[in-house]
């Protein structure tokens, strides 16, 4: 496959960026798109150029370290996948890819394609937790979960915290990423106990960090790959109003 | 020269650890908040242990490469997690958890740490679950088990096929809780790259700020280290890219043995090679093969008509395939150990019955299982692995078998630590995949998640207070002092020594050379003939490295080439060590096959009388490395072949 890639090139966080065009030559369709990249960079550092920076780890779709706005879409063109699960058979032959980062304001570039999303991590420590001390635990199977419930919860701790949702949302809203550890913490017996005080103080978080509020266009569901369902929103405004009120 | 002593309490096996903890030292709550603890990695082991010392009091330092602590690659482990709860009353125990694991691990681990990680087994799933990680349940809400690989027991605990990423989760949520109290600070986005020791005891890191390549110094009273396991040493392997022997490396150059390199583990299903290009392989978790049956063709011809596409899977009958695993292993089946699986696997392909593209892959069936439960169940049981298989191989694994092949996977072997896991450093620890003490020569299955945490959460956070009461009364000290300074120096002139190569290649190119290397002559069957040929092409390719290698940019900035490069010049010596431990034990145990020494039936062939032992290797000077033995005593276990027909 020949490609032209427009790539987003910037030096720090101070610094002002820009669009740059590469080509590429004989890509595999059986490539995975960061493969792709590292081809690319490959490339670059043969002519002495300086490569492309973006985010990655595990190359399986599971820690939630790579991100990239491709085409318009986070992770790309693919549903239910992780940018590095991406393969360039969803590309075709001669194809312009335009390769952005996460764009959203509680996300700032830190060089090329690389954010930082220390926002998440704030918003997890304000309570996306139940609070227990190592050692303080109960026999297991003293707490009992209903397999519904266990499967709901699961559903949504399946959240990588990669931050698709906010890049796909017009509000660089976190509704969906929040919702999602509210639901997985709030949908079992052990953690109801700091449901309330977790659902107003990430909530309140959230707002600190300059994230967005939901207007209902479900672009994060759409973008997520992981499919956390937008009725983890839902799930939580009826907390957090429940929370506030009572 | 540091004297090799596990310090194992006396007493009958059952109640060594009741006893140390009854009588070890303790650090009063006034002076914990006086004392500084650094910890270096925020898995499993890293981000428990990182709690845990929080919430004791104790003021924590944790640092990780990666962007936020929930990245690390324990996040990455699927399958489960082992403990000895007994729910489904089949007839398990601490004791058969504790047998199975050295069984497992071939007779190479050491009896009482073993015995203390399925004692405390139990405890950590209580606390996992009181954090809330959604383990998989009944439906009458209790826990759910499901059988893994060495075990005749169910006793794993899993939640869906994300069992690592929701323990990590759970770790990670105890870590912000402290983030949150003050009583922990993380510096992510910085990478260890020194030690610093003081009068003989850690006190300290160098660490470089990734975004911004400063340097900086840390203070610690003691240093702990849970920074995975080096199976990127293969280059390709089930690892995260950043995944790096550097943190152990260091330490081992600063006094630190390491025991057992050879050890490593060869996961019998990831997904096969397909390209030059390939950065990754990707893991098909163990527990597929609770309901998938592995099989190549019977004759060689269907293998090749498969190889050229011109037949599928479907075509070959029942009565044409070889489910090798049940033949050769009834009692087990399917549900061998991986060093095992792994080396049936090999053994079919080399025979010519190997199917895919390049004939280097087995099928792993689940069509009788869908017969069976149905679809629904296998979707349910393993929905996202499948999807998963399908991105990659663009094929739909609920039509045709899945194509599978070993690939490296884990270490065993690590930082040698004593009982209390301390290091030969005194101060040091290392928890996790980090340090080598509970799986011999072979880890079984959901046996890592369950080692990470004990280490962490419960054993750590006791045997570290044990040296810190001796540390009371020295105080915080000023990063100033000359050690820091040399190690700051020394950090500094190795940078720029990589940086002013300015030759022709990339580190990548250097990366998969070497993996090519360790691939072929240290991989899943070693000979002598090609160890030694093995420690002559790397020490060649680590002198072309220091030659040739490019780094572009400049090391004051975020810099990706550098801080590869500085982790592919550590593979490159540490895969000198892994060849020189596998040369020296001249046996087969294990991940760890001599082609010289295997039964008849091309089974491990073990020599108790002359390597019951812990190799623990010292760093002399680069290429230089000295034994030292840690003899294996087994007390309670009769030490036998280790069987799975």
């Amino acid at each position: 496959m020949r490609l032209t890639l427009k790539i987003w090139k910037q030096k720090d966080s101070h610094s002002k960026g820009k669009f740059v065009n590469y080509s590429l030559d004989a890509i595999s369709p059986n490539c995975s798109f960061l493969e792709m990249l590292d081809i690319l960079n490959e490339q670059l550092i043969r002519q002495n150029e300086e490569p492309v920076a973006f985010d990655h780890d595990c190359r399986e779709g599971i820690c939630g370290t790579c991100s990239l706005y491709i085409n318009g879409r986070p992770h790309g063109p693919d549903d239910a996948v992780t940018t590095c699960q991406l393969h360039m058979r969803k590309f075709k032959d001669g194809d312009i890819i335009v390769i952005e980062p996460w764009r959203a304001k509680p996300f700032p570039v830190v060089k090329d394609l690389i954010v930082d999303r220390s926002a998440f991590d704030k918003i997890i420590q304000e309570g996306g937790y139940i609070s227990v001390l190592t050692g303080g635990a109960a026999e297991a199977n003293q707490i009992l979960v209903s397999k519904t419930n266990a499967e709901l919860s699961m559903d949504a701790a399946a959240c990588i915290g990669c931050g698709a949702c906010v890049a796909a949302c017009k509000n660089a809203s976190a509704m969906l990423f929040v919702s999602a550890k509210v639901s997985h913490l709030g949908l079992l017996p052990q953690g109801r106990i700091e449901a309330k005080d977790r659902v107003k103080k990430m909530v309140a978080m959230m707002d600190t960090m300059g994230f967005g509020n939901c207007t209902n266009t479900y672009a994060c569901e759409a973008e997520c790959p992981k499919l956390i369902s937008r009725s983890n929103i839902a799930r939580m405004n009826r907390e957090f109003i429940c929370a506030k009120v009572i | 020269m540091a004297e090799l002593n596990a310090k194992i309490p006396s007493g009958p096996l059952a109640g060594k650890w009741t006893q140390y903890k009854d009588h070890q030292n303790l650090v009063n709550p006034t002076n914990k908040r006086k004392l500084d603890i650094i910890v270096i990695g925020t898995g499993l082991g890293g981000a428990s242990a990182a709690a845990s010392l929080g919430e004791m009091g104790f003021n924590v330092k944790i640092f990780c490469y990666q962007d936020s602590p929930r990245r690390a690659h324990s996040i990455a482990a699927q399958g489960g997690i082992n403990a000895a709860k007994n729910y489904p009353n089949d007839g398990d125990s601490i004791y058969r958890l504790f047998y199975d694991t050295i069984k497992g691990g071939d007779y190479r681990s050491r009896e009482s740490n073993v015995y203390r990680l399925a004692e405390v087994s139990n405890n950590i799933i209580d606390q996992c679950v009181a954090q809330g990680v959604p383990f998989a349940r009944e439906y009458g809400g209790s826990l759910e088990n499901r059988s893994f690989g060495g075990a005749l027991v169910s006793r794993t605990f899993f939640a869906r096929g994300q069992t690592g990423q929701q323990l990590l989760l759970g770790a990670y949520g105890a870590l912000s809780r402290q983030l949150k109290l003050g009583t922990v600070k993380l510096f992510n986005r910085h990478e260890m790259q020194d030690l610093v020791i003081i009068e003989g005891k850690a006190r300290g890191i160098i660490a470089r700020d990734l975004v911004n390549g400063k340097l900086e110094r840390h203070f610690g009273h003691a240093v702990v280290f849970a920074t995975g396991g080096y199976g990127n040493v293969f280059y390709l392997s089930t690892n995260a890219m950043g995944s790096n022997v550097s943190a152990c490396w260091q330490v081992f150059k600063k006094g630190a043995y390491f025991a057992n390199p050879c050890f490593t583990q060869i996961h019998p299903t990831c997904i096969p090679v397909h390209g030059d290009y390939q950065s990754k392989l990707t893991l098909m978790s163990e527990s597929l093969r609770n309901d998938g049956r592995i099989w190549v063709p019977k004759s060689k011809e269907d293998a090749e008509k498969h190889r050229k596409r011109l037949i599928k899977a479907k075509d070959i009958k029942e009565e044409d395939r070889d489910y090798y695993l049940e033949r050769r292993y009834p009692a087990y089946g399917n549900l061998v150990p991986r060093d095992v699986a792994s080396r049936a696997a090999k053994e079919r392909c080399d025979a010519g019955h190997g199917v895919g593209d390049t004939g280097l892959a087995v099928f792993l069936d689940f069509e009788e299982s869908i017969k069976r439960l149905g679809k629904h169940v296998i979707e349910e049981r393993y929905g996202n692995l499948f999807q998963m298989y399908e991105k990659i191989m663009d094929e739909n694994p609920y039509e045709n078998p899945m194509l599978i092949y070993p690939a490296a996977h884990y270490a065993m072997g690590g930082i040698w630590v004593d009982y209390e896991l301390m290091t030969t450093i005194p101060g040091l620890y290392a928890l996790g995949e980090a340090n080598f003490s509970d799986h011999g020569a072979n880890r079984l299955g959901a046996s890592a998640l369950m080692q990470g945490l004990a280490d962490g959460y419960f054993v750590l956070p006791y045997t570290i207070q044990n040296y810190l009461a001796g540390e009371i009364r020295i105080p915080r000290m000023a990063t100033d002092k000359p050690e820091f300074e040399e190690a700051e120096k020394r950090v500094k002139d190795r940078i720029r020594q990589l940086m002013e190569v300015k030759g022709n290649k990339s580190v990548d190119h250097f990366h998969k050379e070497l993996g090519k290397i360790m691939w072929e002559y240290v991989g899943m069957a070693r000979n002598e003939a090609g160890l030694k040929k093995a420690i002559e092409l790397i020490r060649a390719l680590r002198a072309e490295f220091w030659k040739d290698v490019r780094i572009p940019g400049s090391a004051d900035e975020l810099n990706p080439e550098l801080e590869k490069a500085g982790r592919v010049a550590d593979f490159l010596e540490m895969g000198e060590l892994l060849a020189f431990d596998a040369l020296n034990r001249n046996e087969s145990c294990g991940g760890h096959f001599r082609e010289e020494y295997q039964t008849n039936e091309g089974e491990c062939l073990r020599n108790d009388q002359d390597y019951m032992y812990v190799a623990a290797w010292e760093y002399l000077k680069e290429g230089e490395f000295q034994l030292h033995k840690e003899p294996l005593k087994y007390e309670e276990i009769e030490v036998k072949q280790r069987i799975y027909k």
